[in-house]
Protein backbone atom coordinates (compact mmCIF):
# COMPACT_ATOMS: atom_id res chain seq x y z
CA UNK A 1 0.00 0.00 0.00
CA UNK A 2 1.50 3.20 -0.80
CA UNK A 3 0.42 6.70 -1.01
CA UNK A 4 1.49 10.26 -1.57
CA UNK A 5 1.74 12.25 1.66
CA UNK A 6 0.65 15.41 1.87
CA UNK A 7 1.48 16.98 5.10
CA UNK A 8 0.54 20.47 5.02
CA UNK A 9 1.85 23.13 6.61
CA UNK A 10 0.37 22.55 10.46
CA UNK A 11 2.86 19.36 10.48
CA UNK A 12 5.62 21.44 10.73
CA UNK A 13 4.24 23.90 13.78
CA UNK A 14 0.95 23.26 15.56
CA UNK A 15 0.82 19.79 14.70
CA UNK A 16 4.14 17.46 14.65
CA UNK A 17 2.67 15.52 16.68
CA UNK A 18 -0.11 14.76 14.35
CA UNK A 19 2.07 14.00 11.46
CA UNK A 20 4.74 11.97 13.48
CA UNK A 21 2.38 9.76 14.77
CA UNK A 22 0.38 9.35 11.52
CA UNK A 23 3.75 8.04 10.03
CA UNK A 24 4.76 6.41 12.97
CA UNK A 25 0.84 4.08 12.60
CA UNK A 26 1.39 3.90 8.88
CA UNK A 27 5.27 2.37 9.43
CA UNK A 28 3.78 0.12 12.07
CA UNK A 29 0.82 -1.21 9.86
CA UNK A 30 3.18 -1.61 6.83
CA UNK A 31 1.54 1.52 5.15
CA UNK A 32 3.85 3.37 2.38
CA UNK A 33 3.81 7.41 2.57
CA UNK A 34 5.87 8.92 0.33
CA UNK A 35 6.15 12.77 1.06
CA UNK A 36 4.94 14.86 -2.01
CA UNK A 37 8.22 16.90 -2.73
CA UNK A 38 7.74 20.79 -3.04
CA UNK A 39 4.43 20.71 -1.45
CA UNK A 40 2.94 24.02 -0.63
CA UNK A 41 0.23 25.71 1.52
CA UNK A 42 -3.34 24.65 0.06
CA UNK A 43 -4.51 27.97 1.01
CA UNK A 44 -6.24 26.84 4.26
CA UNK A 45 -9.49 29.44 5.08
CA UNK A 46 -7.41 32.87 4.18
CA UNK A 47 -7.47 32.01 0.53
CA UNK A 48 -11.15 30.67 -0.18
CA UNK A 49 -11.96 33.91 2.27
CA UNK A 50 -10.09 36.40 -0.50
CA UNK A 51 -10.17 34.60 -3.51
CA UNK A 52 -11.55 31.54 -5.76
CA UNK A 53 -9.03 31.29 -8.23
CA UNK A 54 -6.07 31.84 -5.37
CA UNK A 55 -7.67 29.31 -3.32
CA UNK A 56 -8.62 27.09 -5.87
CA UNK A 57 -5.12 27.16 -7.79
CA UNK A 58 -2.63 26.80 -4.43
CA UNK A 59 -4.39 23.30 -3.76
CA UNK A 60 -4.31 22.30 -7.37
CA UNK A 61 -0.33 22.80 -7.67
CA UNK A 62 0.11 20.20 -5.40
CA UNK A 63 -2.23 17.98 -7.18
CA UNK A 64 -0.95 18.53 -10.25
CA UNK A 65 2.45 17.82 -8.68
CA UNK A 66 1.11 14.52 -7.44
CA UNK A 67 -0.41 13.15 -10.59
CA UNK A 68 3.09 12.16 -11.71
CA UNK A 69 3.23 9.49 -9.27
CA UNK A 70 -0.16 8.31 -9.96
CA UNK A 71 -0.92 7.58 -6.52
CA UNK A 72 -3.03 8.34 -3.97
CA UNK A 73 -2.75 11.43 -1.96
CA UNK A 74 -3.41 10.57 1.70
CA UNK A 75 -3.73 14.14 3.80
CA UNK A 76 -3.92 14.02 7.88
CA UNK A 77 -5.26 17.75 8.47
CA UNK A 78 -9.04 18.30 8.08
CA UNK A 79 -8.64 21.98 7.00
CA UNK A 80 -5.72 20.47 3.78
CA UNK A 81 -8.23 17.32 3.41
CA UNK A 82 -11.23 20.47 2.60
CA UNK A 83 -9.36 22.24 0.63
CA UNK A 84 -7.79 19.69 -2.08
CA UNK A 85 -10.64 18.38 -2.61
CA UNK A 86 -12.60 21.27 -2.89
CA UNK A 87 -10.17 22.08 -5.60
CA UNK A 88 -10.88 18.75 -7.35
CA UNK A 89 -14.78 19.63 -7.25
CA UNK A 90 -13.84 23.33 -8.94
CA UNK A 91 -11.89 22.25 -11.35
CA UNK A 92 -13.67 19.37 -12.58
CA UNK A 93 -17.04 20.67 -12.42
CA UNK A 94 -16.19 23.86 -13.71
CA UNK A 95 -14.53 24.45 -16.82
CA UNK A 96 -14.65 28.35 -16.84
CA UNK A 97 -12.30 27.59 -13.40
CA UNK A 98 -10.26 24.94 -14.50
CA UNK A 99 -8.78 27.24 -17.24
CA UNK A 100 -8.03 30.53 -14.78
CA UNK A 101 -6.54 27.35 -12.35
CA UNK A 102 -4.18 26.20 -15.43
CA UNK A 103 -3.45 29.93 -15.76
CA UNK A 104 -2.45 31.00 -12.40
CA UNK A 105 -0.25 27.68 -11.93
CA UNK A 106 1.53 27.22 -15.42
CA UNK A 107 0.21 24.10 -15.94
CA UNK A 108 -3.18 21.57 -16.48
CA UNK A 109 -4.83 20.18 -13.98
CA UNK A 110 -8.43 17.80 -14.39
CA UNK A 111 -9.21 17.47 -10.84
CA UNK A 112 -8.72 13.76 -11.08
CA UNK A 113 -6.09 12.71 -8.47
CA UNK A 114 -7.54 10.66 -5.40
CA UNK A 115 -7.65 12.86 -1.81
CA UNK A 116 -8.11 10.53 0.79
CA UNK A 117 -8.28 11.51 4.42
CA UNK A 118 -5.93 9.13 6.58
CA UNK A 119 -9.23 8.00 8.26
CA UNK A 120 -10.44 6.31 5.40
CA UNK A 121 -7.05 4.67 3.94
CA UNK A 122 -7.34 2.75 7.61
CA UNK A 123 -10.76 1.74 7.35
CA UNK A 124 -11.37 0.99 3.86
CA UNK A 125 -7.90 0.08 2.31
CA UNK A 126 -6.37 -1.74 5.35
CA UNK A 127 -9.44 -2.96 7.20
CA UNK A 128 -10.31 -2.72 11.06
CA UNK A 129 -9.22 -6.37 11.05
CA UNK A 130 -5.88 -5.91 9.28
CA UNK A 131 -5.71 -3.48 12.19
CA UNK A 132 -6.48 -4.67 15.11
CA UNK A 133 -3.67 -7.66 14.39
CA UNK A 134 -1.53 -5.33 14.60
CA UNK A 135 -2.28 -3.76 17.64
CA UNK A 136 -0.15 -4.49 20.94
CA UNK A 137 -2.34 -2.45 23.43
CA UNK A 138 -5.89 -1.73 24.36
CA UNK A 139 -7.56 1.32 25.56
CA UNK A 140 -8.86 -1.03 27.87
CA UNK A 141 -12.62 0.67 28.36
CA UNK A 142 -11.10 4.22 27.95
CA UNK A 143 -14.44 7.01 27.30
CA UNK A 144 -13.44 8.88 24.20
CA UNK A 145 -15.37 11.30 22.62
CA UNK A 146 -14.82 11.30 18.97
CA UNK A 147 -14.66 14.44 17.34
CA UNK A 148 -14.91 15.28 13.90
CA UNK A 149 -15.64 19.15 13.48
CA UNK A 150 -16.34 20.94 10.68
CA UNK A 151 -14.33 20.35 7.67
CA UNK A 152 -14.07 16.80 7.51
CA UNK A 153 -17.70 15.42 6.83
CA UNK A 154 -19.26 19.04 5.25
CA UNK A 155 -20.50 19.83 2.96
CA UNK A 156 -20.92 15.93 2.43
CA UNK A 157 -21.19 17.01 -1.81
CA UNK A 158 -17.41 17.17 -2.23
CA UNK A 159 -16.16 15.49 1.27
CA UNK A 160 -18.09 12.32 0.58
CA UNK A 161 -16.18 11.07 4.21
CA UNK A 162 -19.37 10.10 6.19
CA UNK A 163 -22.40 11.30 7.39
CA UNK A 164 -22.11 15.09 7.84
CA UNK A 165 -24.27 15.13 11.05
CA UNK A 166 -23.68 11.56 12.62
CA UNK A 167 -20.16 9.86 11.20
CA UNK A 168 -19.28 7.21 12.86
CA UNK A 169 -15.37 6.10 11.16
CA UNK A 170 -13.65 7.55 14.73
CA UNK A 171 -16.10 5.73 16.48
CA UNK A 172 -15.09 2.73 14.29
CA UNK A 173 -11.19 2.97 14.87
CA UNK A 174 -11.70 3.69 18.77
CA UNK A 175 -13.83 0.42 19.60
CA UNK A 176 -11.31 -1.55 17.00
CA UNK A 177 -8.60 -0.15 19.61
CA UNK A 178 -10.37 -1.14 22.95
CA UNK A 179 -11.86 2.32 24.14
CA UNK A 180 -15.26 3.19 24.63
CA UNK A 181 -16.44 5.48 21.99
CA UNK A 182 -19.07 8.07 23.73
CA UNK A 183 -22.05 9.07 21.74
CA UNK A 184 -22.38 12.29 22.30
CA UNK A 185 -23.82 15.43 20.14
CA UNK A 186 -21.54 17.79 19.38
CA UNK A 187 -19.86 15.37 17.25
CA UNK A 188 -19.39 17.89 14.11
CA UNK A 189 -20.14 21.08 16.04
CA UNK A 190 -17.76 23.99 15.25
CA UNK A 191 -14.83 24.83 17.34
CA UNK A 192 -14.20 28.29 16.14
CA UNK A 193 -11.30 27.04 13.88
CA UNK A 194 -9.67 29.63 12.29
CA UNK A 195 -10.86 32.62 14.62
CA UNK A 196 -8.39 31.76 17.20
CA UNK A 197 -6.17 34.87 16.82
CA UNK A 198 -9.09 36.94 15.43
CA UNK A 199 -11.75 36.43 17.71
CA UNK A 200 -10.83 34.31 20.58
CA UNK A 201 -13.61 35.54 22.66
CA UNK A 202 -15.81 33.56 20.32
CA UNK A 203 -13.32 30.25 20.31
CA UNK A 204 -13.28 30.28 23.60
CA UNK A 205 -17.37 30.19 23.75
CA UNK A 206 -17.71 27.42 21.42
CA UNK A 207 -14.82 25.36 22.91
CA UNK A 208 -16.34 25.56 26.35
CA UNK A 209 -19.43 24.42 25.00
CA UNK A 210 -17.63 21.50 23.06
CA UNK A 211 -15.86 20.71 26.13
CA UNK A 212 -18.88 21.02 28.74
CA UNK A 213 -20.84 18.45 26.38
CA UNK A 214 -17.98 15.84 25.82
CA UNK A 215 -17.68 15.75 29.94
CA UNK A 216 -21.22 15.93 30.68
CA UNK A 217 -21.70 12.49 28.13
CA UNK A 218 -18.22 11.32 30.86
CA UNK A 219 -15.43 11.41 28.06
CA UNK A 220 -12.19 10.47 29.72
CA UNK A 221 -10.80 12.10 26.45
CA UNK A 222 -11.27 13.81 23.37
CA UNK A 223 -10.11 12.15 19.96
CA UNK A 224 -9.60 14.72 16.91
CA UNK A 225 -8.42 14.89 13.60
CA UNK A 226 -7.76 18.19 12.64
CA UNK A 227 -5.19 20.62 13.87
CA UNK A 228 -7.09 23.61 14.50
CA UNK A 229 -9.65 21.59 16.68
CA UNK A 230 -7.22 19.96 18.41
CA UNK A 231 -5.18 23.41 19.31
CA UNK A 232 -8.32 25.49 20.03
CA UNK A 233 -9.85 22.25 22.42
CA UNK A 234 -6.35 21.39 24.01
CA UNK A 235 -5.10 25.52 24.30
CA UNK A 236 -8.19 27.05 25.41
CA UNK A 237 -9.23 24.96 28.31
CA UNK A 238 -6.24 27.87 30.13
CA UNK A 239 -8.31 30.32 28.91
CA UNK A 240 -11.65 28.62 29.98
CA UNK A 241 -10.06 28.29 33.20
CA UNK A 242 -9.14 31.30 33.66
CA UNK A 243 -11.78 33.84 32.42
CA UNK A 244 -14.89 31.34 33.09
CA UNK A 245 -13.63 29.40 36.54
CA UNK A 246 -14.45 25.99 34.52
CA UNK A 247 -11.60 23.38 34.68
CA UNK A 248 -11.70 20.47 32.40
CA UNK A 249 -8.55 18.63 32.16
CA UNK A 250 -9.92 16.92 29.32
CA UNK A 251 -6.75 15.79 26.98
CA UNK A 252 -7.05 16.13 23.63
CA UNK A 253 -5.68 13.78 21.13
CA UNK A 254 -5.41 13.34 17.50
CA UNK A 255 -6.86 9.98 16.51
CA UNK A 256 -3.20 9.33 15.28
CA UNK A 257 -1.87 9.29 18.25
CA UNK A 258 -4.37 6.99 20.17
CA UNK A 259 -3.11 4.56 17.41
CA UNK A 260 -0.12 4.77 17.66
CA UNK A 261 0.02 4.35 21.44
CA UNK A 262 -1.93 1.13 20.64
CA UNK A 263 0.65 0.15 17.73
CA UNK A 264 3.95 0.39 20.71
CA UNK A 265 5.46 3.72 18.71
CA UNK A 266 8.09 5.66 20.52
CA UNK A 267 7.07 8.08 22.99
CA UNK A 268 8.93 10.70 20.56
CA UNK A 269 6.76 9.49 17.62
CA UNK A 270 3.66 9.44 19.27
CA UNK A 271 4.54 13.06 20.60
CA UNK A 272 2.17 12.91 23.97
CA UNK A 273 4.29 15.29 25.26
CA UNK A 274 3.05 17.91 22.89
CA UNK A 275 0.33 18.05 24.38
CA UNK A 276 -1.27 21.30 27.14
CA UNK A 277 -3.63 19.12 29.00
CA UNK A 278 -1.35 16.00 30.09
CA UNK A 279 -2.83 12.70 29.15
CA UNK A 280 -2.38 10.58 32.13
CA UNK A 281 -5.65 9.19 32.05
CA UNK A 282 -5.08 7.89 28.78
CA UNK A 283 -1.61 6.50 29.28
CA UNK A 284 -3.21 4.87 32.61
CA UNK A 285 -5.66 3.49 30.93
CA UNK A 286 -3.10 1.52 28.50
CA UNK A 287 -0.91 0.85 31.40
CA UNK A 288 -3.68 -0.85 33.16
CA UNK A 289 -4.12 -3.54 30.92
CA UNK A 290 -0.78 -4.03 30.77
CA UNK A 291 -0.17 -5.02 34.21
CA UNK A 292 -3.52 -6.91 34.61
CA UNK A 293 -2.07 -8.89 31.45
CA UNK A 294 1.05 -9.72 33.25
CA UNK B 1 -32.59 44.98 12.59
CA UNK B 2 -34.73 46.80 10.98
CA UNK B 3 -35.58 46.19 7.41
CA UNK B 4 -36.70 49.18 4.66
CA UNK B 5 -38.04 48.87 1.66
CA UNK B 6 -39.08 51.53 -0.89
CA UNK B 7 -42.12 50.90 -2.65
CA UNK B 8 -41.60 50.52 -6.52
CA UNK B 9 -38.20 50.05 -5.85
CA UNK B 10 -36.37 48.42 -8.53
CA UNK B 11 -34.36 45.62 -6.99
CA UNK B 12 -30.56 45.96 -8.05
CA UNK B 13 -27.84 46.09 -5.20
CA UNK B 14 -25.22 43.73 -4.91
CA UNK B 15 -27.38 40.21 -5.34
CA UNK B 16 -25.99 39.59 -9.02
CA UNK B 17 -22.86 40.48 -8.17
CA UNK B 18 -22.70 37.57 -4.98
CA UNK B 19 -24.50 35.34 -7.13
CA UNK B 20 -21.79 35.75 -9.59
CA UNK B 21 -18.66 35.65 -7.75
CA UNK B 22 -20.18 32.37 -5.24
CA UNK B 23 -22.10 30.32 -8.39
CA UNK B 24 -25.10 30.25 -5.68
CA UNK B 25 -29.03 31.16 -7.08
CA UNK B 26 -30.44 33.20 -3.84
CA UNK B 27 -33.73 33.58 -5.08
CA UNK B 28 -34.67 29.89 -3.96
CA UNK B 29 -33.99 30.90 -0.15
CA UNK B 30 -37.73 30.39 1.14
CA UNK B 31 -36.81 31.41 4.87
CA UNK B 32 -36.62 28.43 6.66
CA UNK B 33 -33.79 29.73 8.49
CA UNK B 34 -32.44 26.34 9.36
CA UNK B 35 -29.14 27.90 8.46
CA UNK B 36 -29.30 29.84 11.08
CA UNK B 37 -30.54 27.25 14.09
CA UNK B 38 -27.02 25.48 13.11
CA UNK B 39 -24.84 28.65 12.74
CA UNK B 40 -22.06 28.15 15.46
CA UNK B 41 -21.86 31.87 15.35
CA UNK B 42 -24.97 33.30 14.94
CA UNK B 43 -25.96 34.11 18.36
CA UNK B 44 -23.05 35.70 18.98
CA UNK B 45 -23.36 38.60 15.32
CA UNK B 46 -25.84 40.86 14.90
CA UNK B 47 -27.21 40.24 11.18
CA UNK B 48 -27.66 35.61 11.42
CA UNK B 49 -27.27 34.05 7.67
CA UNK B 50 -30.78 34.07 6.56
CA UNK B 51 -31.00 37.76 7.31
CA UNK B 52 -27.96 37.98 5.19
CA UNK B 53 -29.83 36.23 2.37
CA UNK B 54 -33.37 38.09 2.62
CA UNK B 55 -31.59 41.45 2.60
CA UNK B 56 -29.63 40.53 -0.47
CA UNK B 57 -32.95 39.37 -1.99
CA UNK B 58 -34.46 42.69 -0.98
CA UNK B 59 -32.09 45.03 -3.23
CA UNK B 60 -29.01 45.33 0.09
CA UNK B 61 -26.45 47.71 -1.71
CA UNK B 62 -22.79 47.55 -0.36
CA UNK B 63 -23.88 48.80 3.50
CA UNK B 64 -24.40 45.01 4.06
CA UNK B 65 -20.96 44.81 3.58
CA UNK B 66 -20.09 46.00 7.20
CA UNK B 67 -22.46 43.19 8.67
CA UNK B 68 -20.01 41.38 11.12
CA UNK B 69 -21.65 37.77 10.40
CA UNK B 70 -19.17 38.11 6.66
CA UNK B 71 -16.19 37.96 9.36
CA UNK B 72 -17.94 36.18 12.44
CA UNK B 73 -18.63 33.32 10.00
CA UNK B 74 -16.26 30.36 10.72
CA UNK B 75 -16.47 28.92 7.30
CA UNK B 76 -18.07 25.35 9.01
CA UNK B 77 -20.41 24.89 6.22
CA UNK B 78 -23.27 24.00 8.37
CA UNK B 79 -25.49 26.17 6.47
CA UNK B 80 -24.62 24.49 3.72
CA UNK B 81 -24.95 20.74 4.89
CA UNK B 82 -28.55 21.37 6.49
CA UNK B 83 -30.15 23.76 3.59
CA UNK B 84 -32.77 22.15 1.90
CA UNK B 85 -32.69 24.16 -1.33
CA UNK B 86 -29.01 23.26 -1.27
CA UNK B 87 -27.89 27.06 -1.16
CA UNK B 88 -24.37 27.04 -0.03
CA UNK B 89 -24.34 30.06 2.09
CA UNK B 90 -20.59 29.50 3.09
CA UNK B 91 -19.50 30.45 -0.48
CA UNK B 92 -21.86 33.45 -0.60
CA UNK B 93 -20.37 34.52 2.62
CA UNK B 94 -16.86 34.05 1.14
CA UNK B 95 -18.26 36.52 -1.97
CA UNK B 96 -19.37 39.35 0.60
CA UNK B 97 -16.02 39.24 1.97
CA UNK B 98 -14.25 39.32 -1.17
CA UNK B 99 -16.68 42.59 -1.81
CA UNK B 100 -15.81 44.03 1.68
CA UNK B 101 -12.14 43.63 0.91
CA UNK B 102 -12.78 45.42 -2.71
CA UNK B 103 -15.51 48.20 -1.22
CA UNK B 104 -13.29 49.11 1.86
CA UNK B 105 -16.01 47.60 3.91
CA UNK B 106 -15.53 48.75 7.72
CA UNK B 107 -12.54 46.74 9.70
CA UNK B 108 -14.25 44.16 11.56
CA UNK B 109 -13.48 43.35 15.56
CA UNK B 110 -10.31 41.12 15.31
CA UNK B 111 -9.45 42.43 11.67
CA UNK B 112 -9.77 38.53 10.16
CA UNK B 113 -8.53 40.76 6.51
CA UNK B 114 -5.70 41.57 8.37
CA UNK B 115 -4.81 38.13 9.57
CA UNK B 116 -5.57 36.45 6.41
CA UNK B 117 -3.60 38.98 4.73
CA UNK B 118 -0.12 38.09 7.17
CA UNK B 119 -1.09 34.32 6.92
CA UNK B 120 -1.04 34.85 2.76
CA UNK B 121 2.20 36.69 2.68
CA UNK B 122 4.19 34.29 4.14
CA UNK B 123 2.40 31.53 2.06
CA UNK B 124 3.51 34.19 -0.82
CA UNK B 125 7.08 34.14 0.53
CA UNK B 126 8.14 30.83 1.87
CA UNK B 127 5.36 28.60 -0.09
CA UNK B 128 4.16 27.77 3.25
CA UNK B 129 2.86 29.28 6.11
CA UNK B 130 5.17 30.77 8.80
CA UNK B 131 3.13 31.05 12.15
CA UNK B 132 6.00 33.32 13.92
CA UNK B 133 5.74 35.45 10.92
CA UNK B 134 2.02 35.89 10.65
CA UNK B 135 1.26 36.04 14.54
CA UNK B 136 3.88 39.01 14.65
CA UNK B 137 2.49 40.70 11.36
CA UNK B 138 -1.05 40.33 12.85
CA UNK B 139 -0.07 41.25 16.10
CA UNK B 140 1.83 44.53 14.85
CA UNK B 141 -1.06 45.49 12.81
CA UNK B 142 -3.34 44.81 15.93
CA UNK B 143 -1.70 45.94 18.30
CA UNK B 144 -2.41 42.36 20.42
CA UNK B 145 0.73 42.07 21.64
CA UNK B 146 -0.13 40.43 25.25
CA UNK B 147 -2.57 38.35 23.94
CA UNK B 148 -1.93 34.83 24.46
CA UNK B 149 1.65 35.85 25.11
CA UNK B 150 0.87 33.24 28.31
CA UNK B 151 0.81 30.60 26.23
CA UNK B 152 3.77 30.92 23.98
CA UNK B 153 6.99 29.66 26.45
CA UNK B 154 5.19 26.52 26.47
CA UNK B 155 4.36 25.96 22.64
CA UNK B 156 7.63 26.77 21.56
CA UNK B 157 9.31 24.28 24.10
CA UNK B 158 7.01 21.73 22.95
CA UNK B 159 7.82 22.56 19.43
CA UNK B 160 4.30 23.44 18.70
CA UNK B 161 5.39 26.84 16.51
CA UNK B 162 8.40 26.47 14.35
CA UNK B 163 11.13 29.09 14.94
CA UNK B 164 12.10 28.92 11.39
CA UNK B 165 10.34 28.94 7.95
CA UNK B 166 10.09 25.77 5.70
CA UNK B 167 12.40 26.36 2.96
CA UNK B 168 11.07 23.22 0.56
CA UNK B 169 7.70 24.48 -1.04
CA UNK B 170 7.81 25.04 -4.82
CA UNK B 171 7.95 28.52 -4.51
CA UNK B 172 8.13 29.46 -7.96
CA UNK B 173 5.06 27.99 -8.48
CA UNK B 174 3.46 29.62 -5.75
CA UNK B 175 4.82 32.85 -6.65
CA UNK B 176 3.22 32.76 -9.76
CA UNK B 177 0.11 31.89 -8.68
CA UNK B 178 -0.05 35.07 -6.15
CA UNK B 179 1.21 37.08 -8.87
CA UNK B 180 -1.48 35.81 -11.47
CA UNK B 181 -4.41 36.31 -9.09
CA UNK B 182 -4.96 38.35 -5.88
CA UNK B 183 -2.00 40.71 -7.28
CA UNK B 184 -2.97 41.58 -10.94
CA UNK B 185 -6.45 42.36 -9.54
Amino acid sequence: MKYTYYPGCSAESTSRDQHTSSKAVAEALGIDFIELKGWSCCGSTPAHQTDRVLAASLSAANLQLAQKAGRDVVVNCASCYSRLKTANHEVSSNPGMRQKVGEAMGGEYDGSVNVRHFIEVLIHDLGLGALQEKLKYSLNGLKVAPYYGCLLVRPREIMGFDDPENPTSMDRLITAMGGESIDWPHKVECCGGGLALTRTDLVISLTDSILSMAEAAGAECIAVACPMCQVNLDMRQLDIERNRGKQYNLPILYITQLLALCLGASREKTGLNKLMVPPEKVTRAVISGVSAAT
Amino acid sequence: MTIRIKKGKKINGIISSVQEMSGVDLSVCFQCKKCTSGCPVSAHSESPPAEIIRRLQLGAGNEILDSDLIWTCASCETCFARCPMRIDTAAVMDALRALAMARGAKVPAGNAPLFNKAFLKTVEIFGRTYDLGMIAAYKIGTSTYLQDTDKFPAMLKKGKIALLPSWDADKKTVKRIFNKTVKTR
